[in-house]
C-alpha cells in the first residue's frame, strides 16, 4: 500500500467561502439540492444543512456571540473522515466498500445495492442515498484524481490552504505544531479531532475551536462492531436491522436538532428495510 | 500619490506586521488575495477589522471594531490625530518624502475657521445635470509661491487679481463653470516639440519648507489643527466604537509602523460608495504617510478591485472624464481647444507628468494613425469633447428626461444596480437598448419581468424600447488581457468556442465599428470625420487567422495589446521597449503610455508571463505577467530606502542605492530614475523629475513629495473632513456643516432623499456582497450550486432590533426608503449589534444586492432602495450608509 493520505482541515483559517463545496460538486458532478431551489435556512451563512449523497464537502457555520466583545464567528468545512476502522466498510454486505492503497475508504457506485446499511454505521453522520442513482455516496478523497497523481479538488480549491491534503503522518505534524501556535496565541479551546486514539485515527481529522458538538462532531465515535454483539460478518438483510437500531443510539448524545434528523432518518431507513429484504 | 492603483500587490501583505481591513470585506469579495492576510497572520501579524457588521473577514481578524456606517473618515481622523499628538509618525520619512513641511497659501482657511468648510466655496452654476449646488475655487489651497493649477500658474503670471472670474481651473473640474485660459494660453509656444510650452507654463522655483515643521502654515501644524477635535471620546461619540477598542487599534497600527515594521491597508467599495468616498480614501493615504507605510515591503494601501478587470478598465478606461493612461478626457468646457492649449491647461510641468506631450501625441496616433499629424494638430478636432457628467448616475437622469434614444448596455445591470425603479423608468424613454449579457438579465427583461409591470403599473404594451438581446462569450471562449487587483496584465487564452450565436465582446465591438466604417464612408458631413479618419486594423492578416474555432470576424486581440503598447510609426514591426521611449512629434504611437513595455517586441507578450519567483525568496515575481507602469511591483519604492539611499532596515529592505554599480537596485524595479544619486538636488528652474532631488520618492507629484494636503485634484477639499452620509441618524457632531457641500444629487421624482429626523425612516442601511455571489448575481444566480448556498434575499439584522420590531428568524421583512420598498427574509445575528452614537442608539441593518428578478433563484433587490446621491470626484452613489424603515410583513 501506498503511504496513507489525507484530510487536515484547519477551522482557524477556514473564511466559509465554501468553494470546497462547489469544486466538489463540480469535480463530482453532484446535483445542487432541488435544482439550486432551496429556502434561506437562517442557520448562519448554512443553508446546505448537512453532509450528504450529493454533499460530500458542508461548510457549518458557528456563531459564537454570547459576548460580543469576544464574539467569534467559525467555519468549519466537514468531510468523509476516511476512519481507519470504519464503521462503514465493517457493515458493508456488498463489498461495494472497499479501503484504498491510500488508506482512504471509498464507495464503489456500480457495486452498492443501494441496502443502506453504511448509513447508520457511519458515527459521523457522513453517508447518504444520491437520489439521481439510489446507491450510497460520500467523499472518495477525490481517489480518481489521487490515482492520476492530482490533489483532490476542495483542496485545490481552498484559498487560505484551511484544507491541507498530504501523507497522513506529515499532516499530523503539522497540526500538533499549528495547535501549539494557537495556544501559544491564546486560544485555549483549539485541539485536534480525530487523533489515533479515534477509531484507529481519521485520515480525514480537523483542527478545531470549541467542544466539537459545536460541529456536529460526537465526543466519543463508536463502530457498529463495538456496539454490537454480533462482531463482524453479518450478512446484508441483517446488519440493515442492525444497524437500523444502532443508528438511533449513535445519534443518542446528539443535540436536538440532530436528534430530529436521526429520526427521521430512521424512517427512512424502516421504509427502505422492506425492500431491502425484497432485494435478498 | 499619484497613480491610480493599489501601491503594492497581494502577496506583499505576507510581509505586513499589521493589516486594517476597512471599507473591505476582504475574506469573502476577494478569498484569494486573502491568503496572503492569512499568512501573515500565521506569521504573527496583527489583523484588524473595522466593520459595521462582523463579517467572514472579522472572523480572522486578531481585532474587531465596530462602526456605524459611513463615519470612516472620523475613525480614520482619530488614529491621524493620536499619531500626531503622541509623536507616533514616522519623522523622516515624513520630513522628507511628504509634503508635511511645505508652506500654504496664506489666504487657506480651514474647516476649522469655517466650521465645516474650506476657503473658495460659491454656489454652482453651471448645468444642473452635474448634480452639484457648490462648487470650491482651489487657489488659496495653493503651496505659497507654487501653485500646481493652471489657474494659480496663470494668476502667478498675470499678478494675481488678473486672472479673473470663476477660474477655479481644477484638473478635475467636468462640471462647467471653467474660464477661459485667454493671453496666458496664447502667449504659449506651440509644438512640437513641446519642451518650450512646458517650460513656459513651470512656476519659478520650489515650494517653500519648514523642515522643523512648526510654522504655523505648514501642512503639518494645518493638519494637527485640522484633526485636534478627533479624540478618542469624539471618535466613539461619531462611530459608536468603544474608545478601548479604537485605543486597541491605534496601538497596534503604531507599534507595527516604523523603520523595522511595515502596516498596510485594504479597502474596496465600502470607502468608495459614499458621498465622501474619495476624502476617505484619501484619509487612509494621509495617515500610512504619516506612519512611513508607503513605498515599503509590507506596507502601502490596497485599492481591493480585480472582479472583470476593473483595474484594467481604468487604465484604458471606460470612464467617461478620462482617455487611456489617466489624462483628462478633452473638454469642451475646458480651455481645450488645441493639443496646445490642453496641455498648457492640463499639463504639469515638474514631475514626470511634465512628457505629457508624449503621452497625449502618442495616443492622438493611435487613434488617427497616419491620419492624425503636424499639420491638423494630430487630429485634435476629430476627437470628441465632454460637454459635462456623462456618469452613470448623470446618464440615466438624462435617459429619465427623454434626451438619450439608445444605449449599449454591456458588463453591467442599471436595472437593479441603483434606484432601480427610477432607472427601469428612464429605460423605458429608450428607443433601443442593446445588453450583452452571458443571460438574460434584469436590464434586458425590464419590460416584461420587472416589478411594476409584474404588479400592473405599466404594461408591456406601453413600452416602446426596442430590446436586443445579444448573447456573451464567457471569459475562457476568448483571447485577451486581465489586469487584476494589483496593476498585474495577464493574458488568457481561449480554452473552447462559445455556444451557438455568443460573442466576445472584442468580437462584438469590432464588428460593430467596422458596420459603422462603412456606413460613414461615402458620408460628406463633418461632423463623421473623425469616425472615417479613425484607425481601425485589428483584422487578422491573411494566413494567420486562427484554425481552432468556427467563429469568423474575431480580430487580433494582440494586435490591439500591440496598439497599447505602442510603436514607431515609420517601422510598425518595432515595438516601443517603455514609455521613455515616446516622443511628441508623431513617430511614435501608444495608446496608454502606462501599459508601454507590455508587449516590447512582436515575439514578446509579457502579459503571457508565468515564471514565479521560488518560495521563500525576497522578490517580486518580476517574470510573471506585466505590472504597469515598467513592471513595477511596489510603487513608490523609492521610499523604501532612506534619503542616503540604504534601506530604513534590513528586514524591510527592496531598493537600495549600490555606490559601487551607482544605480538603484533590489528586488524590484526602482520606480524612480535609477541612476539618479540619492543626493542629487532638486533643480529650481528643472522641468519633469529635475525639480526633484534624488530623495523625492513620489515622481509623478509636481514636488516630488506625497500629499497629506492636496492643493488640486480633488473637488470637495485638501483635506478630509469628517460628514454625515446625504441620509444619517445624527447631525455631525464637529461642524455645523452637516454634510460634504459639495455632493453629487439629482434633485428628481423618484430620487428624494430622508431629511435629517424623519422617524419613519429611523434605521441605518448599508449593502454588500457575499462570497457565494457576483454583484447583481447575473453570472451566479443561474448556477445552481452557487444558488444552494445563498438562495434567498435577505436582511441582515440584530436581535435586539428583530425583537422590537417582532421580526422573526427567516420570516418576511418590509424595507422601504422614499426611493422604493422591498420584501425580504430576516436574517437575525448577533454578529450585528445596536450602537451607542451621539448619545443615541443607533440600529443597522445589512442586505445584499445579489438578487433580482431573473434567475434560478430570484429575490427583490435593494438597489431599488438606494438614491442617485454620491461622490463629487468619481460620480459613485452611496449605497454604504443610508436610512430606511423595517416592518415584519408575514403572511
Amino acid at each position: 500500500m501506498a503511504e496513507p493520505m489525507g484530510f487536515f482541515t484547519d477551522v482557524s483559517v477556514c473564511i466559509g467561502c465554501k468553494a470546497c463545496e462547489v469544486a466538489c460538486k463540480q469535480w463530482n458532478q453532484l446535483p445542487a439540492n432541488n435544482g439550486g431551489v432551496v429556502e434561506l435556512t437562517g442557520n448562519s451563512y448554512d443553508n446546505t444543512g448537512t453532509l450528504d449523497g450529493t454533499t460530500w464537502r458542508h461548510v457549518r457555520f458557528v456563531e459564537d456571540f454570547d459576548d460580543r466583545s469576544q464574539g467569534r464567528w467559525l467555519m468549519f468545512s466537514d468531510v468523509c473522515k476516511h476512519c481507519v476502522h470504519a464503521g462503514c466498510l465493517e457493515v458493508c454486505p456488498t463489498g461495494a466498500i472497499f479501503r484504498t492503497e491510500f488508506d482512504t475508504v471509498v464507495i464503489q457506485a456500480d457495486i452498492c445495492n443501494g441496502c443502506r446499511a453504511c448509513i447508520p454505521a457511519c458515527p459521523f453522520d457522513v453517508i447518504d442515498i444520491n437520489p439521481v442513482n439510489n446507491t450510497a455516496m460520500k467523499c472518495t478523497l477525490c481517489y480518481d484524481r489521487m490515482q492520476a497523481g492530482m490533489i483532490p479538488a476542495c483542496a485545490q480549491a481552498c484559498p487560505t490552504e484551511s484544507i491541507k491534503f498530504g501523507p497522513v503522518a506529515e499532516l499530523r505534524e503539522e497540526s500538533e505544531v499549528r495547535l501549539a501556535e494557537l495556544q501559544r496565541q491564546g486560544v485555549s479551546d483549539a485541539s485536534i479531532y480525530g487523533r489515533e486514539d479515534m477509531l484507529g485515527g481519521l485520515n480525514a481529522f480537523f483542527l478545531i475551536i470549541g467542544p466539537p458538538e459545536w460541529y456536529g462532531l460526537p465526543k466519543e465515535p463508536q463502530l457498529p462492531s463495538s456496539r454490537s454483539l454480533n462482531g463482524e460478518g453479518i450478512l446484508g438483510a441483517i446488519s440493515a436491522v442492525v444497524a437500523v437500531v444502532l443508528g438511533a443510539i449513535s445519534f443518542r448524545n446528539l443535540g436536538p436538532l440532530r436528534r430530529k434528523e436521526a429520526a427521521e432518518r430512521n424512517q427512512a431507513h424502516e421504509d427502505s428495510q422492506s425492500q431491502v429484504e425484497g432485494s435478498v | 500619490m499619484g497613480r491610480g492603483a493599489a501601491t503594492t500587490y497581494a502577496e506583499d501583505l505576507s510581509r505586513s506586521d499589521c493589516i486594517v481591513i476597512q471599507g473591505s470585506n476582504m475574506a469573502e469579495n476577494h478569498p484569494v488575495a486573502f491568503r496572503w492576510v492569512i499568512e501573515a497572520r500565521r506569521r504573527g501579524a496583527t489583523v484588524i477589522s473595522i466593520d459595521p457588521r462582523f463579517t467572514r473577514t472579522s472572523a480572522m481578524a486578531n481585532i474587531y471594531a465596530p462602526i456605524r456606517p459611513g463615519a470612516d473618515i472620523a475613525f480614520l481622523g482619530g488614529l491621524i490625530s493620536y499619531v500626531i499628538e503622541n509623536d507616533l509618525y514616522f519623522r523622516d520619512y515624513v520630513v522628507n518624502y511628504t509634503n508635511a513641511a511645505t508652506i500654504i497659501n496664506e489666504d487657506f482657511e480651514d474647516t476649522e475657521d469655517l466650521d465645516g468648510i474650506f476657503s473658495g466655496i460659491f454656489e454652482f452654476e453651471g448645468d444642473p445635470i452635474n448634480g452639484f449646488e457648490y462648487e470650491y475655487e482651489t487657489d488659496t489651497w495653493q503651496y505659497e509661491g507654487f501653485p500646481t493649477t493652471r489657474a494659480g500658474r496663470q494668476a502667478d503670471t498675470e499678478e494675481a487679481g488678473e486672472a479673473g472670474g470663476n477660474d477655479n481651473g481644477d484638473e478635475d473640474d467636468e462640471n462647467g463653470s471653467d474660464a477661459e485660459a485667454g493671453e496666458y494660453q496664447e502667449d504659449a509656444p506651440d509644438g512640437p516639440p513641446y519642451d518650450d510650452l512646458i517650460e513656459y507654463i513651470r512656476p519659478d522655483g520650489m515650494p517653500t519648507e519648514d523642515e522643523t515643521l512648526e510654522h504655523e502654515r505648514s501642512v503639518f501644524q494645518i493638519i494637527r489643527r485640522h484633526f485636534s477635535r478627533y479624540t478618542p471620546e469624539m471618535v466613539e461619540r461619531i462611530t459608536g466604537c468603544p474608545r478601548d477598542k479604537f485605543l486597541e487599534v491605534a496601538e497596534a497600527l503604531t507599534s507595527n509602523s516604523g523603520p523595522d515594521r511595515t502596516s498596510a491597508f485594504c479597502y474596496a467599495v465600502a470607502w468608495t460608495q459614499h458621498t465622501k468616498g474619495v476624502q476617505m480614501i484619501g484619509c487612509a493615504a494621509l495617515l500610512q504617510m504619516l506612519l512611513g507605510n508607503i513605498g515599503r515591503p509590507g506596507g502601502g494601501i490596497v485599492a481591493l478591485r480585480g472582479h472583470a478587470t476593473i483595474q484594467g478598465s481604468t487604465d484604458v478606461p471606460t470612464l467617461y472624464h478620462s482617455i487611456h493612461g489617466y489624462m483628462d478626457h478633452p473638454s469642451a468646457l475646458k480651455p481645450h481647444e488645441s493639443i496646445k492649449n490642453y496641455l498648457v491647461n492640463d499639463a504639469q510641468p515638474t514631475g514626470y507628468w511634465a512628457n505629457m506631450p508624449k503621452f497625449l501625441v502618442s495616443y492622438m496616433k493611435s487613434m488617427y494613425g497616419d491620419n492624425a499629424t503636424e499639420d491638423n494638430d494630430f487630429g485634435w478636432d476629430w476627437h470628441p469633447k465632454i460637454t459635462g457628467d456623462f456618469s452613470h448616475m448623470a446618464s440615466m437622469v438624462r435617459m429619465a428626461r427623454g434626451e438619450i434614444e439608445g444605449f449599449f448596455c454591456m458588463g453591467q445591470n442599471p436595472a437593479t444596480s441603483l434606484n432601480g425603479r427610477f432607472e427601469r423608468a428612464a429605460m423605458r424613454n429608450l428607443k433601443w437598448l442593446v445588453v450583452k449579457d452571458l443571460f438574460e438579465t434584469e436590464s434586458a427583461a425590464f419590460w416584461y419581468a420587472a416589478p411594476e409591470v409584474q404588479n400592473g403599473e405599466i404594461s408591456p404594451e406601453e413600452i416602446d424600447t426596442e430590446v436586443f438581446f445579444i448573447p456573451s462569450a464567457a471569459v475562457g471562449e476568448m483571447d485577451g488581457s486581465f489586469t487584476n487587483t494589483q496593476r498585474w496584465v495577464q493574458w488568457h487564452e481561449k480554452s473552447a468556442d462559445p455556444p451557438g450565436d455568443c460573442r466576445s465582446d472584442e468580437w462584438f465591438t469590432h464588428q460593430l465599428a467596422l458596420r459603422l466604417k462603412r456606413m460613414y464612408e461615402d458620408s460628406d458631413d463633418p461632423h463623421d470625420e473623425g469616425f472615417k479618419a479613425l484607425l481601425w486594423d485589428f483584422d487578422y492578416d491573411e494566413g494567420e487567422y486562427p484554425e481552432d474555432t468556427r467563429i469568423q470576424g474575431i480580430p487580433d486581440t494582440e494586435k490591439i495589446l500591440k496598439e497599447i503598447n505602442g510603436y514607431w510609426t515609420d517601422d510598425p514591426a518595432t515595438h516601443l521597449t517603455g514609455f521613455d521611449e515616446l516622443q511628441d512629434d508623431g513617430s511614435t504611437t501608444c495608446a496608454s503610455w502606462i501599459y508601454c513595455g507590455v508587449f516590447p517586441h512582436p515575439d514578446e507578450n509579457k502579459t503571457r508571463n508565468r515564471e514565479a519567483d521560488p518560495v521563500g525568496t525576497r522578490g517580486s515575481h518580476q517574470g510573471w505577467g506585466f505590472s504597469w507602469p515598467a513592471n513595477r511591483r511596489i510603487l513608490y519604492n523609492r521610499a523604501s530606502a532612506d534619503p542616503d539611499g540604504n534601506p530604513w532596515s534590513e528586514e524591510k529592505r527592496w531598493i537600495w542605492w549600490d555606490e559601487d554599480d551607482e544605480r538603484w537596485v533590489g528586488y524590484d524595479v526602482p520606480d524612480f530614475d535609477d541612476e539618479k544619486h540619492p543626493d542629487t538636488p532638486a533643480d529650481p528652474e528643472g522641468i519633469g523629475t529635475d525639480a526633484h532631488s534624488g530623495s523625492d520618492p513620489f515622481i509623478m507629484m509636481a514636488d516630488g513629495k506625497g500629499w497629506l494636503y492636496t492643493p488640486s485634484g480633488m473637488v470637495d477639499g485638501p483635506l478630509p473632513t469628517h460628514y454625515e452620509a446625504a441620509e444619517a441618524p445624527i447631525r455631525n457632531p464637529l461642524y455645523s456643516q452637516d454634510k460634504n457641500p459639495i455632493t453629487k444629487y439629482w434633485r428628481t421624482e423618484g430620487n428624494e432623499l430622508i431629511q435629517h429626523g424623519d422617524e419613519n425612516y429611523p434605521y441605518v442601511v448599508t449593502t454588500y456582497r457575499l462570497t457565494e455571489h457576483h454583484l447583481s448575481g447575473v453570472m451566479t444566480r443561474w448556477l445552481p450550486w452557487l444558488t444552494e448556498l445563498q438562495p434567498e434575499m435577505f436582511i441582515e439584522l440584530s436581535e435586539e432590533l428583530a425583537q422590537m420590531k417582532g421580526i422573526q428568524n427567516t420570516g418576511w421583512v418590509r424595507v422601504t426608503t422614499p426611493r422604493g420598498s422591498i420584501r425580504v427574509k430576516a436574517l437575525v445575528t448577533r454578529r450585528l449589534q445596536p450602537m451607542v452614537v451621539d448619545n443615541q442608539i443607533v440600529h443597522t441593518v445589512g442586505m445584499p444586492f445579489h438578487w433580482g428578478y431573473m434567475g434560478v433563484v430570484t429575490g427583490e433587490a435593494a438597489n431599488d432602495l438606494t438614491a442617485m446621491v454620491g461622490d463629487p470626484n468619481v460620480a459613485i452613489h452611496e449605497a454604504k450608509a443610508f436610512m430606511c424603515n423595517i416592518e415584519a410583513d408575514d403572511d
